[in-house]
């Protein structure tokens, strides 16, 4: 099947609103006969059910959590990025668009991002509009601070929880849907497959997670809003029970995937302490707009970092990077660690980690501080004091967190930090409309792979996911439905349920007849191993070669060797868990053959043989500037579709951020 | 830091399902390491009890970095264990020492039932919500963010009360059994913003009488609520939400 994008014509920044002229629509007697299911509840399956509900579709949303509340979106830290030009720093739709497609290292499709950019500031007010208690200045307006790969403050953020607080905001609009009775909530549920009717999405195949049950689910489409697939590494910053699972089972329906390989390894994270770490945490990237990122400029260096005069501190990204110092963009800050560290001045006792410093702001906001109590002279514990003051009002549950953690005071002692996986790029193949190559299944939010390229900038995420599911499907969801109205409800015994449930219970029935001696843990670790080492922050020919035979063996190994203890007709994470490794070890295969296929470095993926002088990733866009979407042929087999991008307005260029 | 690791007895509420009887098991870790966090131990344990064909335990977690609010492991008397403003997640084994006794209990209120061992279910709190914790305002609709300027603490103590992840901890410390931290929070975080003001009588009367239609108990002053809280909310809401249902409930007489 060739890709049509769907891009409408005209100039740039007319598209989306010569599209919204023009979309079909659907009048509100025919919508109350729509039904739509949405599957996930993050910022985009929460705005998107919450608004199609408000339209007057027949919505039911679902989560394997046991409230929509607590989706992964819940813990992004840092902000939202909005082209509001409320700072007048010269921002706008064109710049927050410019540098959304630069950041991406030019491997995104410019008519999503700029249409991303213009909707930006409309997700602000809608946010502010549900009471979302966004920071203020005294003045009682907005507050605004800086991201990495911009030179703008245009992110919105509520402390280091601006995720939680938007995602509560979406929840509280789901949850008056659901009251109102045109959102029916589906929690501790799992989407095990696609319902297809005549080459067309008609429904789901989910599995009730406290009976065990599966359950048949019809809707006129279907909307996957299931956040990325970063646990394919098993450490991640992910929730734990993050997973590509319903991407997956789409992708074997016919949902082609594009960019598997596009992994966002975050920079700012606590280090890995040992074997039984369970998973990473973020520490967020605001905290590079005050803290300066060193480690020494002696090799295995051991003293402790106060005991390290400044002159022999290498702030190695000021030195690398003078434009943008310690905000360049999170591919380039992640390697340039990772660089320090291979390179053997690591600190820490692992020596794969470097310092976050917040000394320098404790003292800068400190002499603020004091000028504005006017003290005159002020002695240094005083401006370290009120520093800090001023640092625990922007940061401070991060610096908690920290503490919390690793049992260092982070106000005292520098932060040790390593890069981890944060967030994925790539994700289910969808057409301007958001729709994949499967008639009637969307992709929203992080599950889809449109709007960031090859390394998304941070606080692009949010917004991201709020764009599609405010401002984006309920429009474009439309344009499909329209053609729809005439389609009665499938009842659910229908042969195509019938059929799809067997081959869901089939594979249920396999796992647990498996009955072997490993731990379906010791799988997902084995396999993160691999991906970490091999399909990680650089990667190589011959290491993606060895992953792809490993990673078969290992698939082997699980479908005769795991053990899932319990039964399944009860709740049973296990089992849970069995079947989300089991899609993990299957795409895991899928992400190192688009990483061997794509020899030019962009963005997150770095490939070894694809580097300039000074080691800076080398994009070769004669014969890569397109998106890579992979077909589900068979077992280990996939079909390369391509879709050649194109730049009317932003002329790739070799980045720089020197 | 010092780092150190630590063998362990752990009493942990085992039960089938919400219509059976539970009881405590005991369990031997070994070699838990300080840097561990507490879920982790949980794992190691977990692993072994597959390996050795018993039953594993059944938990709620999923961010592990106590902002999902998943988790709620009661921890020898503590919903979320010793630490201060702290969730089940966050814990770390260097709170404990070697030879230790760890007792772990779900949490215990009539309007959370067990699901299996330390998994209630907590759907409670969306009907709460469901009653009237949210601003009635479709999207689309939204005046520019800047139009209306908001006094800075004011948003501040908004955002203060908006910091609750929903865990459920202080219903499951409340002697009584009392949802009034929880539902305040929300309460004071629209009632202290202007866009919550249309709806800030009918929000209070429908959230509180649906508190009470899910069978929490009633609320005693006794403040376990706050002390237990991972967030530290204050139950200086809960004094809000108290003069907001008065000043409602007068209007509507």
């Amino acid at each position: 099947m060739a890709l049509d994008s769907k891009i409408p014509q005209g100039e740039m920044d007319k598209k989306w609103t010569d599209y919204k002229g023009h979309v079909k629509l659907v009048n509100p007697a025919n919508k109350r006969k729509l039904e739509v299911i949405v599957v996930g509840t993050g910022l985009a399956g929460a705005s998107a059910a919450a608004s199609l509900g408000e339209l007057g579709y027949k919505v039911k949303a679902f989560c394997f959590q046991d409230s929509p509340r607590r989706a992964h979106s819940i813990a992004a830290q840092g902000g939202i990025n909005a082209a509001k030009n409320y700072q007048n720093d010269g921002d706008s739709v064109f710049r927050l668009f410019y540098d959304t497609v630069k950041g991406g290292d030019y491997r995104a499709r410019e008519a999503n991002v700029h249409r991303l950019a213009e909707v930006s500031a409309a997700i602000i007010d809608q946010c502010v509009a549900q009471g979302v208690p966004f920071a203020r200045e005294y003045g009682g307006l907005l507050s605004n601070r800086s991201f990495g790969g911009t030179q703008v403050q245009r992110t919105f953020y509520a402390a280091g929880q601006t995720g939680q607080q938007l995602l509560l905001g979406a929840y509280s609009a789901l949850e008056r849907q659901v009251a109102l009775g045109n959102v029916t909530q589906y929690s501790r549920h799992e989407m095990l497959d696609v319902v297809m009717v005549d080459g067309k999405a008609r429904g789901i195949i989910a599995r009730d997670l406290v009976t065990g049950k599966l359950e048949r689910h019809f809707g006129h489409a279907v909307l996957l809003c299931t956040g990325g697939y970063g646990n394919v590494f098993y450490l991640s910053t992910n929730a734990m029970g993050s997973n590509v699972t319903a991407a997956w089972k789409a992708h074997k329906k016919g949902a082609y995937f594009g960019n598997p390989c596009f992994t966002q390894i975050h920079p700012t994270c606590i280090p890995v302490s040992g074997d039984h770490q369970s998973k990473l945490t973020l520490m967020s990237e605001s905290l590079r707009n005050d803290g300066r990122i060193w480690v020494p400029k002696k090799q295995n260096d051991n003293r402790k970092p106060n005991e390290i005069p400044e002159e022999e501190r290498d702030y190695y990204l000021e030195r690398r990077y003078p434009a943008f110092g310690n905000l360049v963009p999170r591919d380039v800050a992640s390697r340039a660690a990772k660089e320090r560290c291979d390179a053997g001045y690591g600190v820490g006792s692992s020596k794969q980690a470097v310092y976050l410093d917040y000394s320098d702001a404790i003292k800068r906001y400190g002499r603020i501080e004091a000028g504005k109590k006017g003290i005159v002279n002020a002695d240094e514990a005083t401006v370290i004091a009120l520093g800090k003051e001023v640092v625990a009002e922007k940061y401070g549950n991060l610096f908690d967190m920290y503490e919390k953690i690793t049992g260092e005071n982070p106000y005292e002692v520098p932060m040790r930090i390593y890069p981890a996986v944060h967030y994925t790029m790539g994700g289910l193949w969808v057409d301007y409309e958001l729709m994949t190559t499967v008639p009637g299944l969307y992709a929203l939010g992080e599950a889809n792979f449109s709007d960031h390229g090859a390394n998304r900038l941070g606080a692009s995420a949010l917004m991201q996911g709020l764009a599609d599911g405010y401002f984006v499907i309920p429009y474009t969801l439309g344009n499909y439905l329209a053609d729809e109205i005439r389609t009665a409800s499938i009842p659910t015994s229908h042969p195509a349920f019938e059929e799809t449930e067997k081959a869901v219970s089939e594979r249920i029935n396999k796992l647990m007849s498996i009955k072997g001696t490993q731990t379906v843990e010791s799988f997902h670790k084995r396999l993160g191993k691999i991906m970490w080492d091999k399909c990680g922050m650089a990667r190589n020919a011959q290491g993606l070669q060895e992953a792809i035979t490993e990673i078969q063996q290992l698939k082997k190994e699980f479908w005769s060797d795991v053990r899932i203890p319990g039964a399944i007709d009860e709740m049973n994470p296990e089992l849970d868990k069995a079947g989300r490794v089991a899609d993990f070890i299957e795409l895991g295969e899928l992400m190192c053959r688009d990483a061997l296929l794509r020899n030019e470095s962009c963005g997150g993926h770095f490939r070894e043989e694809s580097q300039t002088e000074d080691g800076e990733a080398k994009r070769d866009d004669a014969n890569y500037s397109y998106v890579a979407a992979w077909e589900f042929k068979g077992e280990s087999d996939w079909q390369l579709h391509k879709e050649d991008l194109t730049f009317e307005i932003v002329k790739p260029t070799q980045r720089s951020y020197k | 830091m010092e780092h150190y690791t630590m063998n362990l007895t752990l009493k942990v509420w085992k039960q089938k399902n919400s219509s059976s009887q539970g009881a405590f098991e005991t369990y031997q870790v070994k070699d838990i390491s300080s840097e561990m966090s507490f879920l982790e131990m949980f794992d190691v344990l977990n692993e072994q009890l597959i390996r050795d064909g018993k039953d594993p335990i059944a938990f709620d977690h999923d961010c592990r970095e106590g902002i999902c609010g998943m988790c709620s492991m009661y921890i020898n008397g503590q919903a979320h264990g010793p630490w201060a403003k702290n969730t089940t997640c966050q814990l770390h084994m260097r709170a404990f020492k070697d030879g230790d006794t760890i007792v772990v209990e779900p949490w215990r209120a009539a309007a959370f039932p067990v699901i299996k061992d330390l998994v209630v279910d907590r759907t409670a709190f969306d009907r709460i919500i469901q009653a009237g914790g949210y601003i009635s305002v479709n999207t689309g609709n939204a005046v520019d963010a800047n139009a209306i300027p908001i006094d800075k603490k004011d948003a501040d103590d908004a955002f203060m009360a908006a910091a609750c992840i929903g865990c459920g901890a202080c219903v499951a410390t409340c002697k009584n059994g009392s949802a009034m931290l929880f539902v305040s929070a929300k309460v004071s975080q629209l009632a202290l913003l202007p866009q919550g003001e249309p709806e800030r009588d009918t929000r209070v009367l429908n959230m509180v009488a649906q508190m009470d239609k899910e069978g929490f108990g009633n609320c005693t002053n006794t403040y376990a609520c706050e002390a237990e809280c991972p967030k530290g909310i204050s139950v200086a809401n809960i004094a809000r939400m108290n003069r907001e249902y008065l000043r409602a409930g007068l209007k509507a007489d």
